[in-house]
């Protein structure tokens, strides 16, 4: 069994801005493919996946309709409004330029800078 | 989808939450399923990643953002359940509520059109006046005055910062169309109307060449006589109306309810076509002014502008113009002494408002202590205090909200016949109806009290310990709640006594007024005004020959005693005021003693029953060219003479105020020949305070010819009946209409009603009192008999273990009456304070008011304690009756 993180505080809107940009898709295929993708390393409690997703509509970033799914049963799908697509590139671009931080950081060497 | 609308498919909303939860796990059930999972297995697994279904929901729906209003919505249906729930409470509640605010409601209503709406006319707050302002004169008993006519010419052409209109009170007698009739007349300037931004409602105003003397005779119709006269027909227009013999043509008819200070006028002529002299006479004041500030001008700029122009006028006509000023003051409806009534009432009217609110705190409280388990149950499944909080003050809210609407409803029917009770007639009247002002007054009003009502309950509430509650049982101890139902009883009883003993203070004076003597013999005595004939009044040498027809033809009615002559009569109707000195060496203006100065004919005293002191009263000797006499009465001959006799002694009345001589630097002297007996001219309640009190009586023959048109329409006729006395007025009005027909009675009344009238304001306010008082006293006593029903129903099982230890019934009542009688006498204490305190400021505001005085307190505090011991009465007998045995079983 891997080892699985916690996510960090605010990123789950974001992996769930970057699942919907990739086209339409339900709730359940939402923690799927953030699971598939993150190869099991990122742990998503089912639980708040959906609180979540009604606080992205809420706020205007997701648009929701209901639509049959390949099986015939019907189901709520997500897509991204014009505004989630904006909040995603900013949020993304502010994401890199945390990790990039992070990252210079944790590569810097023992005994402080030369 | 906005917030609202997700409110409103709130269902909807639910239905899909579950649905789209539900997909989630069949489609993780099957996915755990194809991956060789047993199904059982597969359902606990799935439900297991998602976690507590309810949770999961309870969390979406707080992403949702329309929680608070969720809840609130929820608050209001279970409070109006609870209210459903409990029909005896909301009846009481409600009710309590209702009536207090509804009469709160009704005052303000009142105060609302009366005092706070502004002028109705536009832009309201560019309106102003302009008053007349001398130095040397006695202000505090003239006040400030209106200007004349020529010093408004000269300020409305020099005025750069004012649009100024003049207007002149006035009388005349239409003689055409329809019978003859004395009509209120206004005479305006040009400019009125569109000074004060009107349109008429038919045809036009004045134009400025008509404003000039010797333009077109032109006349504006005031609505109501416009209606009378011509049924509304707008054929009126261009139609002729005989005013004073002289011919007018309609121009224009003014809107309906158009006022001018608080009066409709029934016609206007344009003010510059009258050429009488006192109008052209710089010393005379009668113009009142309208004037609206140009745009961008201020009220200080107009008041700098006057001021120079005052002291301009001041400097070309000094004999008339010296030390005078002009004053620019923004113009206010007029109301009179009604104002302070008004407030006085709405003060009232809150302190049963407010012991409405503290019953119904008392009930909610009650309610809450025994809804305390069922709050610890909520607090114990995770409701948050604030939460709970909300949820009692929601509750109270929906309840004073409730109570304001019905409220409402009360002031709305209330309202009008409030109005109709009113001592004579309210100022603005027309102007009191319920509009947004009130509405937001009342709701406020509610919400205010609601929150008063709600506060202690609500947040005693979740105060307690949670277990202990919970473990209390159905047993709750009642510790800290009884001090607080004390607390409002107190306040309660306290309200009562103020209420109660104003309306005794008002009470011991209207009686003590009612004996006072009026010092007129005021039964069968009629009074009315009349106009003589225009035709008489312009030709001054037909004038006294009328008046004395009018006197041989009024004695000749069947029924009537004696006749008199008199401009201004007794109870406030009109007085004269004016100055004179004991010797020749007259004082300047500004310090002559003054008295009031009534100019009657000989048969005076008979009529209205005044007694002759000393000397003598006037007779048929007393003409122009004799020597001029005057009768004083006991005041004045006290005020100008000491203990010395007055008869036979003089008085030198200077001319800017005399009816005898235009010569004011040596007027003649005149000659005291009588002393009678004070009347009470300023009305029995007014008449103690008031600021000039003596009087001086001088003969109607000796008022020289120049003056005498000008008197002729001031004078009033008044009759002693040996019947009743408005039976006569039909023949009355017959024998004196003269040749033509023309000469007309209008104001009539009877003496009776005009000393009753004066006592009006204080028989009104003891009533109002009194009714304030009694509701005051029946709410405490409820509050008292709900506080202590409760209370005791808390101590029945104590009570029971007393009873069971020994203590008899007579025992256990007097332990209940005890409790009510510490709340009761607390109550008492702070009550007296309170209503010394009310007392005086009463003493401030109701003119003739009488101080408190402990025999006052004597009654009204018995009658308070007596029926707080009657409502305490039912509470004690029942504890006496607890059957200990089951007492002691209740838990």
């Amino acid at each position: 069994m891997t080892e699985k993180s916690d996510l960090p505080q605010g990123t789950l809107d974001l992996l769930i801005l970057k699942v919907v940009a990739l086209g339409p898709v339900h709730g359940y295929a939402i923690a799927q493919r953030l699971q598939q993708v993150s190869r099991d390393v990122v742990q998503v409690p089912q639980g708040s996946l959906y609180p979540a997703l009604h606080r992205l509509e809420n706020r205007g970033l997701l648009a929701a309709d209901w639509k049959d799914t390949d099986t015939g049963r019907e189901a709520k799908f997500y897509r991204l409004t014009r505004k989630g697509r904006a909040q995603l590139e900013t949020e993304a671009a502010s994401w890199d330029r945390l990790a990039a931080a992070v990252g210079l950081i944790l590569k810097m060497s023992e005994g402080g800078t030369r | 989808m906005n917030w609202l609308q997700r409110l409103w498919r709130r269902r909807q909303m639910e239905e899909q939450l579950e649905k789209e939860l539900r997909f989630h796990l069949d489609q993780y059930e099957s996915e755990l399923i194809a991956n060789g999972h047993d199904p059982e297995e597969a359902r606990r697994q799935a439900a297991l990643a998602l976690g507590g279904p309810e949770q999961v929901k309870e969390y979406c729906r707080d992403a949702r953002g329309t929680r608070w209003l969720e809840d609130l919505l929820q608050d209001i249906r279970f409070a109006l359940r609870m209210l459903r729930k409990n029909r005896a409470f909301a009846a009481v509640a409600l009710l309590t509520l209702a009536l207090g605010t509804g009469a709160t409601t009704v005052m303000f209503t009142v105060v609302n059109g009366v005092l706070l709406k502004p002028l109705p006319y536009p832009e309201p707050n560019n309106l102003v006046t302009v008053r007349g302002h001398t130095e040397t004169w006695n202000t505090k008993i003239f006040g400030e005055q209106n200007v004349a006519y020529p010093d408004f010419l000269d300020c409305k052409r020099d005025s750069r910062s004012l649009e100024m209109a003049g207007t002149l009170y006035d009388g005349g007698t239409v003689s055409e169309p329809g019978p003859p009739e004395y009509v209120d007349l206004r005479e305006i300037s040009s400019g009125l109307f569109s000074v004060l931004r009107v349109n008429l409602a038919h045809g036009r105003a004045f134009m400025p060449g008509e404003d000039l003397p010797g333009g077109a005779p032109v006349m504006i119709l005031g609505y109501s006589f416009w209606q009378r006269h011509f049924a509304g027909r707008p054929e009126a227009l261009g139609t002729s109306v005989v005013l004073d013999q002289k011919r007018y043509t309609v121009v224009g008819i003014a809107p309906a309810d158009f006022r001018l200070d608080g009066i409709e006028p029934d016609v206007y002529t344009p003010i510059g076509q009258n050429t009488a002299a006192y109008l052209q006479n710089r010393s005379a004041h009668p113009i009142g002014v309208v004037a609206r500030l140009r745009p961008g001008a201020t009220l200080a700029n107009a008041q700098a502008e006057l001021g120079l122009i005052g002291r301009h006028l001041a400097e070309e006509y000094a004999d008339t113009n010296a030390g005078r000023t002009f004053l620019v003051q923004p113009l206010r409806p007029e109301v009179g002494d009604v104002r302070s009534t008004l407030w006085l009432l709405l003060g009232a009217v809150s302190l049963v408002l407010l012991i409405a609110c503290v019953n119904v705190a008392s009930l909610l409280l009650a309610r809450a202590v025994s809804r305390e388990r069922e709050l610890s149950m909520r607090a114990a499944l995770g409701a948050s205090r604030s939460r709970l909080v909300r949820q009692c003050l929601t509750e109270s809210a929906v309840l004073a909200l409730s109570g304001g609407l019905l409220g409402l409803l009360l002031a709305d029917v209330g309202v009008r016949p409030f109005i109709a009770f009113w001592p004579g007639s309210l100022p603005r009247a027309q102007e009191v109806h319920l509009d947004w002002r009130v509405m937001l007054f009342a709701i406020s009003v509610s919400l205010l009290s609601g929150l008063l009502f709600g506060l202690a309950p609500a947040l005693r509430s979740p105060a307690r310990g949670l277990e202990q509650a919970l473990r209390a049982g159905a047993r709750s101890v009642a510790g800290t709640s009884r001090r607080l139902h004390s607390a409002f009883v107190i306040s309660e009883i306290a309200l009562a006594i103020v209420l109660l003993v104003a309306a005794g203070m008002l009470g011991r004076t209207l009686l003590m007024l009612s004996s006072l003597d009026p010092g007129v013999n005021v039964n069968n005595v009629l009074v009315t005004r009349m106009a003589l004939s225009p035709a008489t009044l312009a030709d001054p040498g037909r004038i006294r020959p009328a008046w004395q027809d009018v006197l041989s033809r009024a004695s000749r009615v069947p029924g009537v005693q004696s006749v008199a002559l008199v401009d201004t009569f007794p109870m406030r109707e009109g007085n004269n005021q004016i100055g004179y000195s004991t010797s020749a060496d007259i004082p300047p203006e500004n310090q002559q003693p003054m008295t009031l100065a009534t100019s009657v004919t000989p048969d005076y005293l008979n009529v209205m029953g005044i007694p002759l002191r000393r000397g003598r009263f006037f007779d048929d000797q007393d003409r122009i060219g004799n020597q001029l006499v005057v009768v004083i009465d006991d005041v004045l001959s006290k005020q100008a003479f000491g203990t010395q006799d007055p008869v036979g002694r003089r008085l030198w009345i200077p001319g800017t105020s005399s009816p005898f001589s235009s010569d004011s630097k040596a007027p003649d002297p005149v000659l005291v020949v009588g002393v009678v007996g004070h009347v009470r001219h300023w009305g029995l309640a007014g008449d103690d305070q008031a600021q000039v009190r003596a009087q001086l009586y001088y003969n109607f023959a000796q008022v020289p010819d120049p003056l005498l048109p000008r008197w002729s329409q001031l004078m009033s006729v008044a009759v002693r009946t040996s019947v009743a006395p408005l039976s006569v007025v039909e023949s009355l009005r017959q024998q004196v209409r003269g040749a033509a027909g023309d000469q007309v009675l209008y104001e009539v009344r009877t003496m009776e009603q005009l000393a009753s009238g004066t006592l009006a304001r204080q028989r009104f306010l003891l009533l109002l009192f009194g009714i304030f008082a009694g509701l005051a006293l029946l709410l405490a006593c409820i509050g008292i008999y709900g506080v202590l029903a409760y209370l005791t129903g808390q101590r029945v099982p104590e009570i029971g273990v007393r009873m069971a230890l020994g203590a008899r019934p007579a025992d256990v009542m007097w332990l209940v009456f005890r409790q009510s009688l510490g709340m009761i006498f607390g109550g008492i204490a702070v009550g007296i304070v309170a209503a010394l305190a009310a007392g005086r400021g009463l003493q401030h505001l109701v003119e003739g008011m009488l101080p408190t005085e402990p025999s006052t307190l004597a009654i009204t505090v018995p009658v308070l304690v007596v029926a707080a011991l009657l409502a305490s009465f039912v509470p004690a007998r029942r504890a006496s009756r607890v059957d200990p045995m089951t007492a002691l079983r209740q838990d």
